[in-house]
């Protein structure tokens, strides 16, 4: 062995180390020897975050013993968070689920009953006759699924299949709704086609950086490196940071804004106003590239319909409608928000207002503006994603290096999955709606059904599905890759009776018993990650994919061997009417899964070795079971829509373009990414002779939209007098089931806090340290007071993240949505704070 | 050795405690306890290591009211003087009670009644001990130590370092600052390393002296408020046309280097030499 002479130095300080702990040196030469030679490496993106850092997985006899971050990959150059810095643990928790488990009484389904192990036969055949009960006695309609932006994107496609075509049911939802449905909603309203205009390299090209109550510094800690590093190489550049409460942005703030909640909407409108007002307007991209349009006000919570906010609100019927207007009447509407008046309502001194304003009106600046959940999750999530553009389209900063709105997504393929393929209740693949006729014509061609197969009303939103659950109109339901019993908003008042209703038959798929699992009647274990094969989509429409590094536990089986395996328990005829089987004859007899899966598409691809550029083989366990490259034949099917469909812009590379590159960017054509969209140069789809055309709106116009300031859904009052912000921290992703599984990040941040001012908890007799009883008006818990620590809430608002599944925040939250996005505001709610 | 009177009487407690010893492994014991291990930290409060183990009557109250069990009595095999109040910021870390219940339990002062401010606790003064496995030193975001920290932003900031390596991202160092630091141990708690890599030592540890022969120029002057030496007349310098010199700032500028040919001071402008 050949070793430097640092190596060397390091070696005996081991060997020293080694011998005054009395442990055998044995153990050392071993380990070495082992990280040089049988370890197999492969690329995969990193389980958590919507930024989409890629990571080496390294496994060896059949388990992943390491992850390095990886240096190759344009996003992340070897760097990882906390988190991805535990991925090789995350699958290896002790309570792994690893075979079906049924609520039973004495060899019986019972609802109440105590969940024994079972066979898959046995869980299918449970299933089956619960769903075809649904079916049978009330349609399609009572039968749902809950997905998620984690699945890969292959999975979220079958459950499309699956429900919109199979069972003909478009109550679909993926999780995703809770986090940018928003986004989703504002970038379709404003420019007809989702996701951002820009990538991750506008980092390296503004002069500033706006942060809309986006928590980078925890929530995209990598990107957040990149900023602060903008930020210290560029003599310009400055950080405008806003939040309700100070967190981890504003250690790097220029201008530092913390607002009183809900008038964010104010401070938008009043940049839009300074832009006008001090004549800062970019008329020539105005007049050419930009619609004026007044949206319908007063639209309500997305409260049920009996709620008296609901009732009082003019537009809760046509939330999203519009009438044009003309430039000088929207400049008449901004000017409304003068700084006076705005700085009086969200208690932002002028200064900073001001500032602010500047960034966006200086057309010297470059300004990217990012946000996340304080926009998305909001009663007026639409309308702040809607204003945001306004700014950026006023002033033409948009689709150009260092230019733009960029939305980013906490779940690594909200974009991927959830919005690409269009798992929502209102999707199609590639930006398609299921109420457009030829949208869903053309899905029946491609899917090879009999026109009319899809059904042409939205299903449930995610919410509502809740609600249905509770009043019994969904009576059979799928919960898959998320954890919606600790992430549904008023679990008290709706989820859990949804979930425990005697009436309906609940399916929870996960790896890990979380709450939700304990709410279901039937659970069923589930690979994940790196024990399947996969692809996500990052927020800067980066697609991934990776190979299957090693086996389930147990008989866990992947979301995508769920789904198909299901579907060959549905006949034709017991899902489909008559006069829809006439029209394909030929599928009579035939099951869901020969209609859906077996179609001579998605089967078309035989059974191969999947090997890298090394050679090595890797195991692809749903294409061993189903006999064919099903995850491949998926991929191309699904890859038409965006070649062949009715809204262009969605391009995808072929299926093994991706397993030799670190992602691609989306659209990609003739082989090339797409940086920026919209722009002449940057995106080949702009027509000839344009410099920028927004090619989702059929005149190629974006839209700027005229919507006021509206209060939230809740307030404090005399009674429950603080705000309650929920959210997260960077140690823990989500709900917590993987991360709460991983010692060291359950060390590291073991349980929620409640973060408060310290004259708040004074007032209230607490003090930092002790447990106090948080409450709303829809439920309780207890949880310990922190005066100090990463977050600095003003006075009137406390701050708590939702990972911990001991402490249900979702317990208190209110389910008002934005009523036209339908995602829940989970950042504003009136809560009172006592002893306990 | 300076054995003063105090630190006999602690050495003859520590002997009464340890009745059940003999011989030569007693008198080795009683050596060896008399510095207490780098990882052993003492209550808030306690008085200097010295007259600590002297006035310590080792009653155990400060630790019997320690509301998170971060207190325990040294044992035989602790390698600290029997009986005493110690804690291991690894195993559990102080979590700096406001009303400091440990300082309030102590009859004798070992604990100093005089600290009410937890904040103005030193029991130790955290460490980033080793920069080479440091996650964060390696560019990596874990900062758990920065964000657990309860003094966060004064005892432990994050100083932004360009990454080379990665040519687009910053290293986010966790900097520790002695001067606000109580060494609560919260950070080596829940450092994720399997080794921490930031730890608290006992400040005679922990921190280095500078010579008294030497001052900090920028130091001495912010606290002066001024130049010690009073500030020189303006400067004037022999250049070719089109270039200029700041003394205090970037030094030679060319012409074209700022935005406009004007100084941001009309005055500059209107009293140049070469004015019309």
């Amino acid at each position: 062995m050949k070793l430097s002479r640092r190596e060397f130095v390091r070696a005996n300080a081991a060997a020293a180390t080694a011998a005054a702990a009395g442990v055998s040196l044995l153990q050392a030469p071993d380990a070495v020897a082992a990280n040089g030679d049988n370890i197999r490496w492969d690329k995969a993106p990193c389980r958590f975050c919507g930024t989409g850092c890629s990571v080496l997985v390294g496994t060896r006899e059949g388990r992943i013993v390491a992850t390095q971050g990886d240096p190759d990959a344009p996003v992340n150059r070897g760097l990882n968070c906390i988190k991805g810095y535990f991925l090789a643990k995350i699958q290896y928790g002790e309570d792994r689920l690893k075979q079906p488990l049924l609520r039973m009484t004495n060899g019986e389904y019972d609802k109440n009953g105590e969940f024994t192990p079972i066979s898959w036969d046995a869980a299918f055949d449970i299933m089956a006759d619960k769903w075809k009960a649904a079916l049978r006695d009330k349609g399609p309609t009572a039968i749902g699924m809950f997905g998620s932006g984690q699945w890969t994107v292959w999975e979220g496609y079958a459950a499309s299949k699956l429900y919109k075509a199979g069972f003909r049911s478009n109550n679909l939802e993926p999780n995703a709704r809770h986090c940018m449905a928003s986004a989703v909603a504002g970038f379709i309203r404003t420019f007809g086609a989702d996701e951002p205009m820009g990538v991750y390299d506008d980092l390296e090209h503004a002069d500033a950086f706006v942060l809309w109550g986006s928590n980078m510094a925890e929530m995209h800690p990598i990107l957040w490196s990149r900023l602060t590093d903008r930020r210290l190489t560029h003599d310009r550049c400055k950080v405008a940071v806003l939040s309700t409460f100070k967190n981890r942005n504003f250690d790097l703030a220029d201008i530092p804004i913390v607002f009183r909640p809900q008038t964010d909407l104010a401070i938008l409108n009043y940049i839009a106003h300074h832009i006008i007002e001090s004549g800062k307007v970019n008329k020539d991209f105005v007049g050419k590239h930009v619609n004026f349009l007044r949206g319908n006000a007063d639209i309500g919570y997305g409260l049920r319909p009996e709620d008296p906010r609901e009732k009082a609100a003019a537009n809760a019927d046509n939330a999203g409608g519009s009438q044009p207007m003309t430039f000088e009447e929207y400049a008449k509407f901004v000017a409304d928000y003068d700084l006076d008046s705005v700085a009086k309502l969200s208690g932002v001194p002028k200064k900073e207002l001001l500032a602010l304003a500047e960034l966006y009106a200086d057309p010297d600046t470059k300004v990217v503006s990012y946000w996340t959940m304080g926009f998305n999750q909001h009663t007026r999530g639409t309308w702040c994603n809607n204003l945001v553009y306004n700014i950026h389209l006023l002033t033409g900063k948009i689709s150009e290096p260092g230019n733009g709105p960029f939305s980013l997504t906490g779940q690594p393929s909200a974009c991927g999955t959830a919005r690409e393929v269009g798992t929502f209740a209102h999707r199609l693949p590639a930006d398609l709606v299921v109420k457009n006729e030829a949208h869903r014509t053309f899905s029946e061609e491609v899917w090879k059904l009999p026109k009319g197969t899809i059904p042409g009303k939205p299903g449930y939103h995610a919410v509502l599905q809740n609600r249905m659950l509770k009043d019994g109109k969904i009576n059979a339901y799928w919960v898959m890759c998320n954890n919606n019993m600790q992430a549904a908003p008023n679990m008290n008042e709706e989820t859990f009776p949804g979930y425990r209703n005697p009436d309906n038959f609940i399916v929870v798929s996960d790896p890990y018993p979380t709450v939700t699992a304990m709410a279901a009647d039937l659970i069923l274990p589930t690979a994940m990650w790196a024990e399947k094969e996969g692809a996500y989509g990052n927020a800067e429409r980066r697609t991934q994919f990776w190979r299957q590094q090693v086996k389930a536990p147990g008989e866990a089986r992947s979301d995508l061997w769920q789904l198909v395996e299901f579907s060959r328990r549905f006949k034709v005829e017991e899902v489909w009417p008559e006069e829809l089987i006439a029209k394909k004859p030929g599928y009579r007899g035939k099951t869901l899964y020969d209609v859906l899966f077996a179609n001579g598409q998605v089967d078309k691809f035989p059974k191969q070795a999947v090997t890298d550029a090394a050679g090595a083989v890797y195991d692809n366990d749903e294409m061993e079971h189903f006999g064919y490259y099903l995850q491949k034949g998926l991929y191309e099917e699904y890859r038409i829509f965006g070649l062949k469909g009715p809204k262009k812009g969605h391009e995808l590379a072929e299926f093994d373009a991706y397993h030799r590159t670190r992602g691609l960017r989306w659209p990609v054509i003739d082989g090339k990414e797409t940086l920026w969209r919209y722009r002449s140069g940057y995106d080949p789809l702009v027509a000839a002779g344009k410099d920028v055309e927004f090619y989702g709106k059929p005149d190629g116009r974006a839209a700027i939209f005229a919507l006021p300031y509206e209060p939230a859904a809740e307030e404090p009052d005399d009674e429950y007098d603080l705000w309650l912000c929920t959210g997260r921290v960077l140690e823990h992703w989500h709900s917590g089931s993987m991360t709460q599984r991983v010692p060291e990040l359950y060390r590291a941040y073991p349980d929620a806090l409640l973060y408060m001012h310290p004259e708040d908890a004074k007032k209230r007799g607490l003090r930092r340290g002790v447990a106090a009883k948080l409450q709303t008006r829809r439920g309780e818990i207890t949880i310990q007071v922190e005066t100090r620590g990463r977050n600095r809430p003003p006075e009137g608002l406390v701050y708590a993240p939702w990972f911990d599944a001991r402490r249900l925040l979702n317990k208190l939250t209110l389910d008002a949505t934005c009523p036209i996005s339908k995602e829940t505001d989970y950042k504003k709610c009136a809560v009172k704070v006592t002893r306990t | 050795m300076d054995t003063t009177r105090r630190r006999f009487i602690g050495d003859a407690a520590r002997t009464a405690g340890g009745v059940a010893l003999c011989g030569l492994g007693l008198g080795l014991y009683a050596r060896r306890s008399t510095s207490l291990p780098a990882q052993a930290l003492r209550p808030p409060g306690a008085i200097t290591e010295s007259e600590f183990l002297a006035a310590c009557i080792r009653c155990g109250l400060c630790v019997r009211d320690c509301p998170y069990d971060t207190l325990q009595l040294a044992q035989f095999d602790d390698d600290i003087a029997i009986g005493t109040p110690w804690f291991n910021a690894r195993n559990i870390p102080c979590e700096m009670c406001e009303d400091i219940p440990c300082v309030a339990a102590c009859p004798t002062g070992a604990l100093d009644p005089a600290l009410t401010d937890i904040d103005a606790a030193r029991m130790g003064t955290a460490v980033l001990v080793d920069q080479e496995n440091c996650l964060n030193y390696l560019g990596l975001r874990c900062d758990v130590c920065y964000r657990v920290c309860p003094l966060i932003d004064e005892a432990i900031t994050i100083e932004w370092q360009h990454n080379a390596r990665s040519g687009k991202h910053s290293r986010l160092l966790p900097t520790v600052h002695a001067d606000a630091c109580t060494g609560c141990g919260k950070c080596e708690y829940a450092c994720v390393l399997e080794e921490a890599a930031i730890k608290v030592l006992p400040q005679r540890v922990a921190r280095g002296a500078g010579g008294r022969h030497y001052r900090i120029g920028w130091e001495e002057k912010a606290q002066a408020g001024d130049s010690l030496v009073p500030a020189d007349p303006e400067h004037r310098y022999n250049l070719p046309e089109g270039l200029d010199y700041d003394y205090a700032g970037e030094g030679l500028i060319r012409e074209g280097d700022t935005a406009t040919p004007f100084a941001a001071d009309p005055l500059e402008t209107l009293n140049r030499e070469s004015a019309p």
